[in-house]
C-alpha cells in the first residue's frame, strides 16, 4: 500500500444549513481496506458519507482522494473520479427495470464496462437471482434483491472507494450474510470500502479497522479485532472517550 | 357521415395539440417541472416566425430550420438560468418562476408585436386539401399529425433506449440518487428542456400556418397541453399523444353539436377523465 491513503478527511465539519452535525472528523482509508463506521442513530455517520461524496457542502481541503483535495465536488463528478455509494434505503429508480438501473451506472462509470473489474455478468454470477429478474421492474423485487441491485449499481461505476450506508438495514439475516459475503471479493480488487453499520458485531467482523462516532465526533478508532467490546460500548454510548 | 367527419377533423386537430403537449409531457410528465410559460414560449416562437417570414427567403416550412434551433437555445437558457435554480422535490418554486416568466413574456410580446393577431403568409400547403369519399381533409393538418406521430415515436425511443433518456428518467425518479450514479441532473435537465422547447418551435410554425396567433394566446395552448398530458397519463409520451387525440376529438364533436360548445366539450372530457381515472389513460402501474 502506498503512503497516501486513497481517501482521507481532515478536520471535516459540516451539516445541514445552520445545523452543524460533524465536528472535525479525521479519517483515512487505504486501497483494498474495509473500514467500518459505527455509531448510534443521529451520530452523524450518514452525514459524514454524504459530506465526503459531495452531497453536502464542505471545504475543498477537508476531503482528499488519492492525495488531491476534492471536498465539495458534486457527486456525479466523484463517481467519475472513482467513488461510488450504496445509499441508505437503496434509492433505486422506480419505474425502471433491474437492467435499466444497472445501465445508468454503466453509462456514467469511471471506466467502460469491459475495462473495469466489474461487469454485469460477473455481478449476475455473484447474485444469480438478478440474472433471472433483470427485465423486471425494480419495485417487483424483494428488499434483499433490491439491495443486491443497489450494490451492483454502485460497483458498475467501477469505484476505487465504495461507500456503503446501512446496507443491512431491514433485511433478513440470511440475506445480510449473503451480501456481506461479497465484501472480501470487492476489496480483493483493491477497492476500499467504508461501511456505515449499526450492527456492531457485523461491522467488527467485516472490517479491518473501525471508527466509532458519537454526536458528530470520532470517539474511538483502531483495528477492529483488537478493540474490546467494553471500549466500543463506552465510545458508542458516550460514557467516556477512548482510543484503542 | 357528419360524425365520422368530426372524428377525423378531431384527430387532425389532436395532431396540433400533440405537438403542444409533447414538450409538456417531457417537462411536466417526466421531470415534474410545472412550466406555466409553456404556451407563451410557443406564441413567442410563432411571432418570431411570422416576423422572420417577411425577411428570410425560405418558404413557410423552411422557417422550421431557423425556428427550431432558436427554440432549442431558448429552452436550454430557460432551464440553465431559471429552472435549474428552482427545480427540486417541491414543484411550487418552478411554478412561481415560470408564472412570472409568463407575465413578463406576454408583456414583452405585446410591446413588440402589439395585441394584433398575426399568421404566416398563406401558402399552397396551408390551403391544399384532398377528398376521401365525401370528407375533405386538409393537407397541412395531415402533415401536422404525421409530424406529431414521428416526434412522439422518436421521443419515446429516446427516453427508453438512449443514455440520455435513461439518465433523464433516473434524475426525474430521484435526482440525488441519479447524481450518485454519475448523472449530472442539471445538465441533463437543460438538454431535456432544450428538446421540449425545440418541439414547441415546430409546433409554433405549424400553429402560425394553421391559424392566427396573438400575444395573449399562450394560456389556451398551456391548458390544452396540460389537459393532454393529464388525460393520457403522466410520464407516458404516447399517453400525451393519446390525450391530445381525445381532446381534439371531443372538441370537434362538441363543435358539431353546437359551434359554441367545442372547447367546453374538451374541458368536460378532461374533467370526466380526472373524475374516473385520475392517473390518466396510459399511466404506468405503480
Amino acid at each position: 500500500m502506498s503512503d497516501t491513503p486513497i481517501l482521507s478527511t481532515h478536520g471535516l465539519t459540516g451539516g445541514y444549513g445552520d445545523f452543524q452535525a460533524l465536528f472535525g472528523i479525521d479519517m483515512h482509508i487505504d486501497a483494498g481496506e474495509v473500514v467500518a463506521l459505527i455509531g448510534a442513530n443521529g451520530a452523524g455517520k450518514s452525514t459524514f458519507l454524504k459530506s465526503i461524496f459531495g452531497l453536502l457542502p464542505v471545504d475543498r481541503d477537508m476531503v482528499k482522494f488519492e492525495g488531491n483535495p476534492v471536498g465539495g465536488t458534486p457527486a456525479h463528478m466523484m463517481v467519475r473520479r472513482g467513488i461510488a455509494m450504496v445509499p441508505e434505503g437503496r434509492r433505486l429508480f422506480v419505474g425502471m427495470t433491474v437492467e435499466e438501473n444497472l445501465r445508468i451506472a454503466i453509462d456514467n462509470a469511471r471506466l467502460p464496462e469491459g475495462e473495469g473489474p466489474w461487469t454485469r455478468e460477473h455481478l449476475f454470477d455473484l447474485f444469480p437471482i438478478l440474472r433471472e429478474k433483470r427485465r423486471q421492474p425494480i419495485e417487483d423485487l424483494s428488499g434483499g434483491q433490491q439491495q443486491m441491485v443497489a450494490i451492483s449499481r454502485a460497483l458498475l461505476c467501477q469505484p476505487k472507494v465504495l461507500l456503503c450506508d446501512e446496507i443491512s438495514l431491514g433485511l433478513a439475516p440470511k440475506v445480510i450474510r449473503e451480501i456481506y459475503e461479497i465484501l472480501p471479493e470487492i476489496s480483493a480488487f483493491g477497492t476500499a470500502i467504508v461501511l456505515v453499520e449499526q450492527d456492531v458485531g457485523l461491522a467488527r467482523e467485516a472490517s479491518n479497522r473501525l471508527y466509532c462516532m458519537l454526536e458528530g465526533r470520532i470517539t474511538l478508532t483502531g483495528v477492529s479485532q483488537d478493540i474490546s467490546r467494553d471500549a466500543i460500548a463506552a465510545a458508542y454510548f458516550g460514557a467516556s472517550h477512548a482510543v484503542a | 357521415m357528419q360524425w365520422l367527419d368530426a372524428v377525423i377533423q378531431g384527430v387532425l386537430l389532436g395532431g396540433m395539440y400533440a405537438q403542444y403537449a409533447l414538450g409538456m409531457a417531457l417537462m411536466f410528465g417526466v421531470m415534474r417541472i410545472v412550466n406555466i410559460a409553456h404556451g407563451d414560449v410557443m406564441i413567442l416562437l410563432s411571432l418570431i416566425a411570422v416576423s422572420l417570414a417577411g425577411v428570410l427567403p425560405f418558404g413557410n416550412l423552411g422557417l422550421i430550420v431557423v425556428i427550431v434551433p432558436i427554440a432549442v437555445v431558448i429552452g436550454w437558457i430557460l432551464q440553465k438560468f431559471i429552472l435549474n435554480k428552482v427545480v427540486g422535490a417541491d414543484p411550487l418554486p418552478s411554478l412561481i418562476a415560470t408564472f412570472g416568466l409568463s407575465i413578463a413574456l406576454q408583456n414583452f410580446m405585446l410591446e413588440l408585436w402589439s395585441a394584433d393577431t398575426r399568421s404566416l403568409p398563406n401558402s399552397d400547403i396551408a390551403s391544399a386539401s384532398f377528398q376521401i369519399g365525401s370528407i375533405y381533409v386538409g393537407l397541412l393538418p395531415v402533415i401536422v399529425l404525421i409530424t406529431a406521430l414521428v416526434l412522439t415515436g422518436g421521443l419515446d425511443a429516446v427516453l427508453r433506449f438512449s443514455r440520455f433518456g435513461r439518465g433523464l428518467r433516473a434524475a426525474a425518479a430521484d435526482t440525488e440518487a441519479a447524481a450518485m450514479t454519475g448523472v449530472d441532473p442539471k445538465r441533463i435537465y437543460a438538454i431535456a428542456t432544450a428538446i421540449a422547447v425545440g418541439i414547441l418551435g415546430l409546433a409554433a410554425v405549424f400553429a402560425a400556418l394553421r391559424a392566427t396567433v396573438s400575444p395573449s394566446d399562450g394560456s389556451a395552448q398551456l391548458i390544452y397541453a396540460f389537459e393532454a398530458v393529464i388525460i393520457g397519463g403522466m410520464g407516458s409520451v404516447w399517453g400525451a399523444f393519446l390525450g391530445a387525440m381525445v381532446l381534439g376529438v371531443a372538441q370537434a364533436i362538441g363543435l358539431r353539436i353546437d359551434p359554441g360548445l367545442g372547447i367546453l366539450f374538451g374541458h368536460l372530457v378532461f374533467l370526466a377523465v380526472l373524475a374516473t381515472r385520475p392517473e390518466g389513460i396510459m399511466a404506468r402501474k405503480k
